[in-house]
């Protein structure tokens, strides 16, 4: 069981109108970007999603799973943050769930696990942020940027909620601001970056 | 979310040392992401601005900790949360529990008592409550206080009414407790058959011996070899064939002791202790 822990960490936070983009982003991630996707979507509660089951048929060579506690983040895996817990991550880059009070109505929250990610990977962390219609995470996105790592939002144009990213934009000088259509060049940016 | 305040690994593990010499609490093994995040906001919520003042008022004033413990354990719990957990409970462990003369079920973690009642009805529709012993435990006082009175906020039963019946439950939800303003208070007969008390997972031992322990959202607050600990320490609380029941997002991977244990059903975690 003894693994590599993946050295970068992706993760795309999103919620009303961002499962499509989500859907499209994991569909054409560009070849060679193997790094781990740890993706936060607000979903409602003990409804037992289908999301799982969609996105594990998109096959593009990845393994889309729910972690569980202590999972180890590995490249080449996508990880759906399980409803009704917050995903946190360790320093020796397991992560941990985590069962308290909402963020933003929200648990998951997008503000916690991008807070984790700038904490454990530092600039060798980036965050995406989609279509959404409160605030949950522009503060984590931020600390994302802080700590030397790569951000970008989802166009506010193009979004059918376009709250969260206009929230990060207010917080963020630097940011991104991506079409969809653009956001696999961002990943292909990001391997060549580093 | 305005953890702005930090503390770096070494005054958090100062923290937890004198928390340990003080109060006999350990937290060391304790999964550090979790626990860091629990002190910050409890920092935030005291405005409390330096690890400095944190130890300060720890060591100084009883209360001050109590407040801090209710913070950092986190006691979020529901009604026939997750309620394939329950319905398989339903289908799969209690006929089996039915053969014993008397079922001992332990559920450590408990917090406010809300699974331990759902518990309750469980047995109570399967005929099963009167020969039942539930030991509730939780490290938190606070919350075993409060688990005594058998009350639950009304807010929730909308939705715990909703859970019930998903878990296959068909009788009139409203008939277990007693609506009071803001309150439910779950009837006492239900309740007859519990004992709550203190426990440390951490530096208490085995008690009794039991054909169920439910252990739920509590592991993941600890690092894997704590975890890997408990796991043993619930094998020895278990009698041959009895039933551990974990979190939906919990597993067994990461402890020596997994191949000793069965799967009863994999995606509910409930699992069965080998002869
Ligand atoms: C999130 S609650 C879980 C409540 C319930 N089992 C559920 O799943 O809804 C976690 C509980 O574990 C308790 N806990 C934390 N550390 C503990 C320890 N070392 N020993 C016993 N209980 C502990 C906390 O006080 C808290 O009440």
């Amino acid at each position: 069981m003894i693994q590599k822990p993946a050295e970068n960490l992706l993760v795309v936070g999103g919620s009303a109108g961002s499962l499509p983009i989500i859907m499209s982003l994991i569909e054409n991630l560009p070849d060679g970007f193997n790094w781990p996707v740890i993706v936060v979507l607000h979903r409602l509660k003990n409804v037992n999603s289908e999301l799982v089951k969609l996105l594990a048929g998109v096959k593009n060579g990845r393994r889309v799973c729910e972690p569980e506690d202590k999972t180890q983040l590995r490249d080449k895996y996508i990880y759906l943050a399980p409803q009704n817990y917050h995903v946190l991550l360790e320093a020796d880059k397991t992560i941990s769930l985590d069962y308290s009070e909402p963020v933003h109505f929200s648990r998951p929250s997008i503000d916690v696990t991008f807070e984790a990610a700038a904490h454990v990977y530092g600039n060798k962390a980036a965050g995406i942020l989609l279509s959404g219609a409160n605030n949950d995470g522009a503060y984590g996105l931020e600390q994302i940027w802080r700590a030397g790592g790569s951000v970008a939002v989802q166009d506010p144009e193009t979004c059918e909620y376009a709250a969260m990213p206009l929230a990060a934009i207010h917080r963020i000088r630097e940011v991104l601001i991506l079409q969809p259509a653009v956001l696999a060049l961002f990943l292909e940016n990001l391997l060549l970056n580093k | 979310m305005s953890t702005r305040y930090d503390i770096s690994p070494g005054e958090l593990a100062g923290i937890v040392e004198l928390i340990k010499l003080n109060y006999g609490y350990d937290f060391s093994d304790y999964a550090h992401a979790s626990l860091l995040r629990r002190v910050l906001r409890f920092m935030d919520t005291a405005r409390v601005k330096t690890a400095y003042d944190l130890k300060y008022h720890l060591t100084n004033d009883k209360d001050f900790f109590a407040w801090f413990l209710q913070t950092v354990t986190v006691n979020v719990t529901e009604m026939f949360r997750d309620p394939l957990f329950y319905k398989t409970l339903r289908d799969k462990v209690l006929p089996k529990l039915a053969a014993y003369p008397v079922i001992k079920i332990w559920h450590a973690g408990c917090s406010t008592g809300e699974e331990v009642f759902s518990m309750c009805i469980l047995l109570h529709e399967a005929g099963l409550l009167d020969r039942a012993r539930i030991y509730a435990t939780d490290l938190n006082p606070v919350n075993i206080e409060k688990a005594k009175t058998g009350i639950v906020p009304m807010r929730y039963m909308k939705e715990y009414t909703a859970n019930y019946q998903q878990s296959g439950g068909k009788n009139d939800f409203s008939a277990y407790y007693t609506a009071r303003y803001e309150n439910a208070l779950i009837s006492k007969e239900l309740r007859s058959k519990i004992i709550f008390s203190q426990h440390n997972l951490v530096s208490d031992h085995v008690f009794n011996e039991f054909q169920l322990v439910c252990c739920r959202n509590v592991l993941i607050y600890f690092n894997k070899d704590l975890q890997n600990r408990i796991y043993h320490l619930f094998y020895d609380s278990l009698t041959p064939m009895g039933y551990l029941a974990i979190g939906m997002k919990e597993s067994l991977l990461f402890t020596d002791i997994r191949h000793r244990f069965e799967t009863v059903h994999a995606a509910a975690k409930i699992f069965k202790r080998k002869l």
